[in-house]
């Protein structure tokens, strides 16, 4: 048994969430130098303020983009692991409303209905799982909205299969159009219920760029899919052109007989991730 | 690359196409969904919008709070789209058109159109790169909105790309 005080995990928090707010990850700002080079016009032009307001924030260590997101924080807590110091819930929430108060980010949760804003960015949204061992994992994302709006859910027959999979992505980002930021980076999660592929979707989003699927038949839908979104012509912001989306990440997990649930969670080009171990 | 300031006259308008790259500078007003939403309600009431709607640019942006010595923190554009059953009514009222990020409804197209307005897409995603070129920032209606309040910006070299033009030309039709 190892005892775990919340006050370090607040402590933890706070540091990958103003970390997060100013830095776009290295594996995305390669994927868009990349892209600069492909494309011309407009969405060259768009590609190169994104690259060049990367070094700004980073300089500054000003939010890359103004919409810091909902918070979505990961804990994966060892089942060895004995917390103290008062509730982990309080603790992660204490850490975002540090976070964005002193990095000057913009706090943009409110209440669905009156739309009154929180003013702390707080809840966060939190996922904890149980996992082995004694450690605490930290994952933190920043998730803006642009693109958050143009995610979906598609509740496929199994007779859909494959082709109603890539279906799904494909259309949703063409619906997407120049709305959540292109170049895109498209979250998938096949199978589980409702609820479970969209989690699965997100958690996606903290894969490498560089990074495939371990299952062949499932990185080939990953393939297949970016190649069919770069089809479409969308481009940078929209502006048209050849990069629509950076990646196609997929994540699978065993669904019922009578079921293929797919979500599709959009990621502007401001990828933004970080994690840490306690 | 072709560089502007604000107001722009008739004729200069008219000089802009869909996809050209521009450097604006001058005078504009940051409204969101919520602060369009009020000066709806204003306008329904016979009242003043808190800014001239003649000729002014609307920047469809909500700003991280400025860090100390600066007028203004991240800012780049939200999506435009939200604004669709707001802009026509208002670019009738004579306003000079909008500055957003991605595609807005063909309704917005037409009252460009109508009323020679002009719609810039800033580049989504260059928050820093923006908050920087804001040289001076006041709050001047809607406080209790935090970041959808609305802020009149003097701006200096904003990057921006013709996403509408007077003629109602689109760059996102174009692809």
């Amino acid at each position: 048994m190892r005892t775990v005080d919340v006050g370090s995990i607040e402590g933890l928090v706070y540091r990958l969430a103003r970390r997060a707010g100013v830095t776009i990850a290295k594996d995305c700002l390669a994927a868009l130098s990349l892209a600069a080079k492909c494309e011309e016009g407009a969405a060259q032009f768009a590609l190169e303020t994104v690259l060049g307001n990367a070094e700004i924030a980073k300089k500054m260590q000003m939010p890359v983009c103004q919409d810091t997101g909902m918070t979505a924080v990961f804990l994966e807590i060892g089942q060895d692991v004995f917390l103290t110091g008062g509730p982990l819930k309080a603790a992660v929430d204490a850490g975002v409303r540090r976070a964005y108060a002193d990095g000057n980010f913009r706090k943009s949760i409110c209440d669905p209905l009156t739309r009154v804003n929180t003013g702390d960015n707080t809840p966060a949204h939190l996922h904890v799982e149980i996992v082995e061992g004694d450690k605490v994992k930290i994952r933190l994302l920043p998730k803006g909205f642009g693109s958050e709006n143009m995610s979906a859910v598609r509740m496929l027959t199994p007779a859909e299969g494959r082709e109603g999979i890539l279906r799904t992505i494909v259309e949703t980002v063409q619906a997407a159009g120049s709305r959540p930021c292109p170049p895109v980076v498209v979250g998938v999660g096949i199978g589980g219920s409702f609820d479970g592929c969209t989690l699965l979707a997100k958690k996606a989003l903290f894969r490498d760029l560089g990074s495939k699927n371990p299952r062949e038949d499932v990185a080939s839908i990953e393939e297949e899919a970016l190649s069919r979104i770069n089809a479409l012509g969308i481009g940078a912001q929209g502006f048209g052109g050849k990069i629509t989306a950076l990646k196609v990440l997929c994540e699978v997990a065993p669904t019922h007989i009578a079921g293929l649930p797919v979500a599709v969670n959009i990621q502007c080009h401001c990828v933004r991730h970080e994690e840490a171990v306690l | 690359m072709k560089r502007l300031r604000l107001p722009l006259s008739e004729e200069q308008k008219l000089a802009l196409h869909a996809g050209d790259p521009v450097l604006l500078s001058g005078t504009i007003y940051t409204a969101r969904d919520c602060a369009h939403k009020r000066i709806f309600a204003l306008l329904d009431a016979g009242k003043t919008p808190p800014f001239p709607l003649e000729n002014s640019f609307i920047y469809y942006a909500g700003p991280c709070p400025a860090p100390e010595g600066m007028a203004s923190g991240s800012c780049g554009p939200t999506t435009s789209a939200r604004m669709n059953s707001f802009a026509p009514r208002l670019l009738d009222l004579g306003l000079g058109g909008m500055i957003g990020k991605g595609e807005m409804s063909e309704e917005v197209a037409l009252a460009l159109r109508r009323d020679h307005g002009v719609y810039f897409a800033a580049i989504g995603g260059a928050g820093a790169l923006y908050g920087n070129a804001v040289k001076k920032s006041t709050c001047i209606a809607f406080e209790d909105l935090l970041s959808e309040a609305v802020y009149r910006f003097e701006v200096e070299d904003f990057p921006l790309v013709v996403a509408i033009d007077a003629y109602g030309k689109s760059i996102y039709a174009l692809n």
